[in-house]
């Protein structure tokens, strides 16, 4: 379907969809075997400009929005969800420095986030804090000019690749949500270290460790924002970046479809081949309806957050689930239709499915979401 | 250092087609993009840029639909774009285009140093780029493979030849063709294409260039194609199979039937 993009637009996608097709989908599958993080691809996405789509023009970037990263994130996740969450978790680690940084944080991150030369991380999950953040047990606490971090965060993507990091800890336990801080940490930080790399059932390419901070000094000025805004800074960070997930639902369910249809049209069984079996239309027909409907809704969802800022997290957590639930339907269902040959790695699709798990699962599980948007239709109609 | 990379718009190598009747290649229908032995040379002068200092210029000569590639030049880090677009250009051989690309080179002050694609994959003649540097006066390195030593009065450059390289030392200008191992082109970047899409192509006429018309197109193109034809694939092909021990042996007792 035709969604008017302008030229501007229109270039994202296509230099997106080069590097997809020219750099990622050759190289997916080995990169699935390694679990080698894609530094070469994510380089030549560094060089193409792209990790400055949403960074403002006075700090380096294109000063486009979230409609503008959800186009690219569309091509990179048809290419490799693994590769493109890589890509993506720079953008949501940067996002609480652009939303509640000062303007000298912004000169000081921003610019090297934006040519790729730094790459970002989030930090917020912890082994007893992930859909319920108040379980946070990381603390900072204010000596002298320095603020000193100690706990652990888990999962975070990026960690290790990246070079800045935002980080959510307690800063006084008694203020209960108000009592949490965001704060940046640079990689060459005393105090700070990672750990084992975990072993994932998809997105094998990107990097999932802990970050350990024991002791971690940093200077006073890397609180982001003011003290005790980290839940709301979090909450924000999350609206914003809920519509690029969504979109890797959506870019992975193009790849699945197309790997579908294709092989049906190949596949000869009882002398036709498969896709003029009524049974197999039907699903790839399905497949189609729910993808378009899911890209239509997160492009209206991401139009929506670009125009209207302060009123995001319906829209937002709505296209995450439709898109990223629709995902794992069609993945499944691509598997379904090349049967056999779908279970084999030889094939694309059995690493599609369990890639689109995640998505289901990361940046607020889909049960989260509708949370969030059952508390919103409850406060609309009051 | 202000540099001219030289480049041609080709049918994709994917998609070619000859038409029976005039023995000329039918571009007709064909998607049409840059020589990619061309897409080295304007790599290596946007790294040379990129390290030194100074100006990329593409040239090309061809119809209006060549600003395409001259656009995809610019979005990949050339700074400026020249057409030399004229219907007396229509039909040249390589003689003719040296003179046409020499002359329009001429035409916009001359450069430190030219860069050009070691052949062209329609054509596959590898003449324009000596040709040109022959008619510039200039001295050439032909089939570079890595640029040694830059400096704004000479290059040590190494030559790629059959059995190894030879290396090179070239006083400015020159003009160098290129290899495919000199580099890995990158792809456009968004700023880049943003540039491409608003810049203003330059564009030559016959009577720009101030160009003797006697010596352009088909009028000053002294090759006559006779004949083109795919050649037979001749030789056979043997799959020697087996441990390695026997795949040796059975080498060997090949080996020794030819000798």
């Amino acid at each position: 379907m035709d969604y008017f993009l302008t030229e501007e637009q229109q270039m994202i996608v296509d230099l997106s969809r080069q590097i997809a097709d020219e750099l990622i989908i050759p190289q997916r599958a080995a990169l699935d075997e390694s679990e080698e993080f894609p530094r070469d691809i994510l380089d030549a996405v560094a060089k193409a400009d792209l990790f400055g789509i949403y960074i403002p023009e006075e700090y380096g970037g294109f000063g486009a929005g979230t409609f503008e990263i959800v186009l690219a994130l569309e091509q990179f996740g048809r290419g490799c969800v693994g590769v493109a969450t890589a890509f993506a978790a720079s953008a949501l680690g940067a996002f609480p420095i652009m939303i509640s940084g000062s303007e000298e944080m912004k000169q000081k991150y921003l610019p090297d986030i934006a040519t790729g030369v730094k790459k970002a991380a989030f930090a917020l999950t912890e082994a007893n804090a992930g859909s319920d953040a108040s379980g946070i047990q990381t603390t900072a606490v204010l000596d002298g000019d320095e603020w000193v971090l100690n706990g652990t965060k888990q999962w975070i993507t990026n960690a290790g690749e990246a070079k800045i990091y935002t980080v959510i800890a307690i800063t006084d336990r008694s203020k209960g949500p108000r009592g949490a801080s965001m704060f940046v940490v640079e990689d060459t930080d005393p105090g700070f270290s990672y750990g084992v790399k975990e072993k994932k059932l998809g997105i094998r390419a990107s990097s999932t460790r802990e970050l350990i901070f024991k002791d971690c000094r940093i200077p006073k000025d890397r609180l982001i924002g003011r003290q005790g805004t980290g839940f709301i800074t979090v909450m924000k960070t999350l609206d914003k970046s809920r519509p690029g997930i969504a979109i890797l639902g959506v870019g992975l369910g193009q790849a699945a479809l197309d790997e579908a249809v294709t092989y049906a049209k190949q596949r000869v069984q009882f002398g036709k081949p498969i896709i003029s079996f009524q049974a197999v239309q039907h699903m790839l027909a399905d497949m189609a309806i729910q993808l378009e409907a899911a890209r239509a809704l997160v492009y209206a969802a991401a139009k929506h957050i670009d125009a209207h800022p302060k009123d995001m997290s319906k829209a937002s957590s709505m296209c995450k689930v439709f898109a990223t639930d629709m995902a794992m339907k069609v993945t499944v269902d691509a598997v379904q239709v090349l049967g056999g040959y779908g279970y084999m790695r030889d094939y694309p699709v059995e690493k599609m499915m369990r890639d689109a798990k995640i998505l289901q699962i990361y940046e607020g599980t889909n049960q989260i979401q509708r949370n969030v948007i059952g508390q919103e239709l409850n406060k609309e109609y009051t | 250092m202000k540099i001219i990379v030289c480049i041609k718009q080709v049918p994709d190598a994917k998609d070619v087609r000859l038409d029976p009747k005039t023995n000329t290649l039918s571009r007709e229908g064909v998607q049409s993009i840059i020589n990619p032995y061309d897409r080295h040379a304007l790599e290596e002068a946007v790294r040379l840029k990129e390290k030194h200092g100074g100006t990329v210029i593409v040239l090309t000569m061809g119809p209006p639909q060549a600003a395409e590639i001259l656009r995809e030049s610019v979005s990949c880090g050339a700074d400026e774009a020249v057409l030399v677009s004229d219907r007396a250009f229509a039909g040249a051989d390589t003689l003719a285009t040296t003179y046409t690309l020499s002359q329009a080179i001429k035409k916009i002050g001359g450069a430190d140093l030219i860069l050009c694609g070691k052949q062209a994959i329609d054509g596959d003649t590898a003449q324009v780029g000596p040709g040109l540097a022959v008619r510039m006066d200039i001295p050439y390195v032909t089939c570079i493979r890595r640029i040694v030593e830059a400096s704004d009065k000479a290059f040590v450059v190494e030559r790629l030849m059959d059995d190894g390289y030879d290396e090179v030392e070239v006083t400015l200008p020159a003009l160098f063709t290129v290899v495919k191992e000199i580099n890995e082109p990158r792809l456009p970047s968004l700023k880049g294409k943003m540039k491409a899409k608003k810049l203003a192509i330059t564009t030559l006429t016959a009577a720009d260039i101030d160009a003797d018309t006697a010596q352009l197109g088909l009028k000053g193109s002294p090759t006559w194609v006779v004949k083109v034809f795919a050649p037979q694939l001749k030789g056979d092909r043997t799959m020697i199979e087996g441990t390695v021990q026997e795949q040796v042996d059975q080498l060997a007792e090949k080996l020794m039937e030819w000798c």
